[in-house]
């Protein structure tokens, strides 16, 4: 009687047949993990089974898979777990999304991942020739782009972007969190001219919708998408007006909220392009119009709720606002420097 | 044909600072893997990186730690080189973008390690050695139009001329099966250790020490093969690392009966002492029945201020967590004694020269020998990027002299020839289950504790296990992604290094650093002060010969902690 199930999403192009599904017994204790599965099938039911890894300990990257429709590394999730959450009693084992798949649980992360990395610049870039010995640096500034380098490339955040299903050119999570590594780095030269390219880039900082999943995909605590916030920080920092509209659009966002407690949508459109009489606006408002008359025919919006907005914050939400602008210093977003102490544990 | 001023297999640290040392010379250089770059197993080395940078520090007492740590085994021309080199080497990578751990003032720190008399570890959190090898892979992103890279290729063998110099290798593209010679005035090993010759082990899948194997088989000989280092606290189940850092921040050491039995063994370093007498006492507490009924003991990390723990040893609070269920930060972990490294390997020269022409070796698969008979921590991070680097600069150097290496693409067809019959074989036993006897038995007979009886036993079951892999069963048949074929390749690999430890374990009859042989309780340097070589001889077992250690400044005095 076998202790699990694990239902392999199988593909080989070789064979000139579709993609199917392939169901082995697994004979573990719980505790183990998803990837000892796969390695028990290998080893004693199909050596044909693709999948890449190594380390067995969450540190390489290799084996970043979907369990059960979510990105995890195989290593790093036990059975009984996989087993928990899984519709039938039986583990969907398949490959990672938005990458193509080369080989049932393998997939190519070179065109996907690697290249976008390497748009990124990703190396350092300091001013001048390098000091006799270390750069001298504030203590909390290493350990803040600790987070980052605690990445391992796994793609287990590129499989699961949303705006990468969107928008496939979109820089995405991974090689924007590799983006903060150097903009956060004290001892590199270029951080505007680095943050400057990300905003204005239309793949870039602002195509991210903020939906989360990179952060939940993580195995490593890396929040990409916190990096990308940060990075759109440092770009307001430095007075960045991008091409695309990112920064005013998030500065009307937050006057919006601030001002109304809840989104108020038709003053949001025109104020993320300088208000409604500005010349920039007014392209946008009309190529809005189909849209905006879809609503209304809808019922989505009235023409008074659209037009009139009487909701004002409610003090709390003043108090969220006034408690976020009277702090010293910013709110870093990364739980290396923060998280635990502020969690009082 | 691709051909190559150098071409680098394995791309680790050392491969890596090989490739860069190499490229800043003009040279044209290739680097090769059989994963991703930053797939590689330096991924692992969590706790840091040895060197004497601070002013109150020196080389000397370094070089002194280590030789001591190798118990006299190491050859103290290479270690002077090492812990001169360090300092530079540190400042080079902090220059390149690592972001190590600092101080208050914003200076490099450091911690404590195992076997060291001044705290001398540069770190990055707990995770030091893939910070390093992603900074590293940085470096050949931004120098990718000088080195090319070929990622997820596996080679089959090295290639030689008629005069017995190597100049090259036939690689297996992973992604299609199709195979390639690739010529080169200098090839580098840098392939990584083979600790999956024991299970369980602290070691990567992938560390299945091709590159030893592929050396042995052209004629350059093992050295120092017996010394194996078990490393002191591994996850009993399944060989998790539990990093030495955790005792560097604090962490004590406990048997069932709660003792910190560390008093015993070395009453001054205590927790750390160098990895083989931690791993030794450990060893000698779970025999004699004071360990807990799983065969472990107790690491206390509780000892470290809980938010140090979390900021300085966080992969290790995952690990508990993940793979233990344990908090670290709460409650002691249940450890033991796991094979971890090796030691032994390629013998090579200070600038990473094997006996066999245009063949250089560096990082864990070379045997310089730094480490002697025990390696300290901290220390293989250290010999992977100095002698990676000084292997880069020599192997860029004696290419810059030289003609174009001739190719015969009839070792290719050769090559080819093999994997095909090796794919289509039936009804013998499976890869795994050979591999699963290797390594139960190794870490057995072949581990902190050994003896005659044992290593004999051991000798026999890795000639049949030999026998036995020549018509184990291959599923796969395809060309595209066959792991299939290649674990049966890394079984032959792990079969012809398995057998150089054994036999390197019967030959030394002492006991020294990692080697303990219960049948030669003493060490004995009036016989053993000396390097165990193996070459393969076209016999059935390797030909041994000595080497002398090298003896500078430091003659051989007992050894204590």
């Amino acid at each position: 009687m076998p202790d699990y199930t694990l239902r392999i999403r199988r593909y080989s192009p070789e064979s000139g047949e579709a993609a199917h599904w392939d169901e082995f017994p697994v004979d573990l204790e719980g505790h183990r993990s998803v990837l000892d599965g796969i390695l028990q099938i290998k080893d004693r039911l199909d050596g044909t089974v693709g999948i890449r890894c190594a380390c067995q300990q969450a540190i390489c990257g290799s084996c970043g898979v979907r369990v059960n429709g979510r990105p995890v590394l195989a290593c790093h999730l036990h059975l009984d777990e996989a087993f928990e959450r899984a519709a039938d009693g039986v583990i969907v084992v398949e490959p990672m999304g938005n990458m193509p798949v080369l080989k049932d649980l393998i997939v190519d992360m070179h065109e996907v991942h690697w290249k976008k990395i390497q748009r990124v610049t990703p190396w350092l870039i300091p001013d001048g020739d390098p000091p006799e010995r270390e750069y001298i640096v504030p203590r909390d500034k290493m350990i803040d782009v600790t987070q980052t380098m605690a990445c391992i490339q796994c793609g287990a955040c590129v499989s699961d972007c949303l705006s990468m299903e969107v928008d496939p050119l979109f820089i995405g999570p991974a090689a924007l969190a590799k983006a903060y590594r150097f903009v956060g780095d004290p001892r590199d030269g270029q951080q505007e001219q680095r943050v400057r390219d990300l905003a204005e880039d239309p793949h870039g900082i602002y195509d991210c919708t903020h939906c989360f999943n990179c952060i939940e995909a993580c195995p490593k605590g890396v929040a990409p998408m916190s990096q990308i916030m940060r990075l759109r920080r440092i770009a307001g920092d430095h007075g960045i007006e991008d091409r695309n509209n990112g920064h005013r659009h998030e500065t009307a966002f937050v006057r919006n909220i601030e001002k109304n407690g809840l989104l108020h949508e038709a003053d949001l459109l025109p104020d993320s392009y300088g208000g409604k009489f500005h010349p920039r606006a007014v392209p946008v408002l009309v190529s809005s119009l189909p849209t905006i008359v879809r609503a209304l025919q809808r019922r989505k919006v009235t023409p008074a709720r659209a037009l009139l907005h009487k909701h004002k914050a409610p003090k709390e939400v003043k108090r969220i606002f006034r408690d976020v602008h009277d702090r010293e210093e910013r709110y870093e977003l990364n739980l290396y420097v923060v998280g635990e102490e502020e969690n009082g544990q | 044909m691709p051909v190559y001023d150098v071409l680098i297999i394995g791309a680790g640290l050392a491969g890596q600072r090989a490739a860069l040392a190499a490229a800043r010379t003009g040279a044209t250089v290739a680097i090769m893997s059989k994963v991703h770059p930053v797939r590689s197993h330096s991924n692992a080395a969590a706790g840091g990186i040895n060197a004497a940078l601070n002013p109150d520090d020196s080389w000397e007492s370094h070089a002194f730690d280590t030789i001591k740590g190798s118990d006299y085994l190491g050859d103290q021309d290479a270690i002077e080189i090492m812990c001169r080199e360090a300092p530079d080497e540190v400042l080079w990578l902090e220059h390149a973008g690592v972001t190590f751990h600092r101080n208050a003032d914003g200076r490099l720190g450091t911690r404590a390690f195992g076997g060291a008399s001044a705290a001398r570890t540069y770190y990055i959190a707990d995770i030091t050695g893939q910070a390093l090898l992603h900074v590293l892979y940085e470096q050949l992103m931004k120098h990718h139009t000088q080195i090319d890279r070929y990622e997820e290729w596996f080679i089959t063998g090295l290639a030689q001329d008629d005069e017995g110099h190597c100049t090259g290798a036939v690689a297996r593209n992973i992604h299609d099966g199709s195979m390639e010679l690739f010529s080169a005035k200098s090839t580098i090993l840098a392939s990584g250790g083979s600790g999956q010759c024991f299970k369980p082990t602290t070691n990567a899948l992938i560390c299945t020490g091709d590159g030893m194997a592929q050396a042995y088989r052209i004629g350059a000989p093992l050295m120092d093969m017996e010394m194996v280092q078990y490393h002191p606290t591994t996850l009993a189940e399944n060989g998790i690392l539990i990093t030495e850092g955790a005792r560097g921040e604090g962490a004590h050491l406990y048997n069932a009966q709660g003792e910190r039995f560390m008093e015993k063994y070395a009453p001054n370093k205590m927790e750390l002492a160098s990895r083989d007498v931690v791993s030794r006492a450990e060893q000698t507490e779970i025999n004699e029945g004071r360990g807990f009924p799983d065969g472990t003991v107790a690491l206390d990390i509780t000892k470290v201020p809980r938010k140090r723990t979390l900021e300085a040893l966080r992969e290790i609070v995952n690990i508990g967590r993940d793979f233990a269920g344990v908090d670290i930060t709460r409650e002691p972990i249940r450890i033991r004694p796991g094979c971890h490294y090796m030691m032994g390997g390629v013998k090579a020269d200070v600038h990473g020269r094997t006996s066999v022409p245009g063949l250089y070796a560096a990082g864990e698969v070379a045997c310089v020998s730094v480490h002697g008979g025990n390696r300290l921590g901290a220390n293989s991070l250290l010999d992977t990027l100095i002698f990676g680097r000084r292997a880069g600069e020599h192997a860029a150097a004696r290419a810059a002299g030289m003609d174009r290496p001739v190719g015969h693409r009839a070792l290719v067809r050769d090559h080819e020839r093999r994997i095909a019959e090796l794919m289509h074989r039936t009804g013998g036993r499976r890869v795994s289950e050979i591999r699963d006897e290797l390594g139960t038995m190794m870490n057995e007979k072949v581990a902190v504790f050994r003896d005659h009886a044992g290593l004999t036993e051991a000798h026999e079951v890795v000639r049949r296990l030999k026998e036995e892999a020549r018509t184990a069963t291959i599923d796969d048949h395809g060309a595209i992604f066959n792991q299939d074929v290649l674990g049966a390749i890394e079984l032959e690999y792990m079969l012809d290094v398995a057998e150089c430890i054994v036999v390197g374990a019967l030959e030394r009859k002492e006991s020294r650093g990692a080697q303990f042989r219960t049948d030669f309780p003493k060490r004995d340097d009036e016989e053993w002060l000396k390097h165990i070589n193996l070459s393969f001889n076209g016999g059935d077992t390797p030909a041994v010969s000595y080497t002398p250690v090298s003896i500078t400044k430091w003659e051989p005095q007992e050894r204590t902690y």
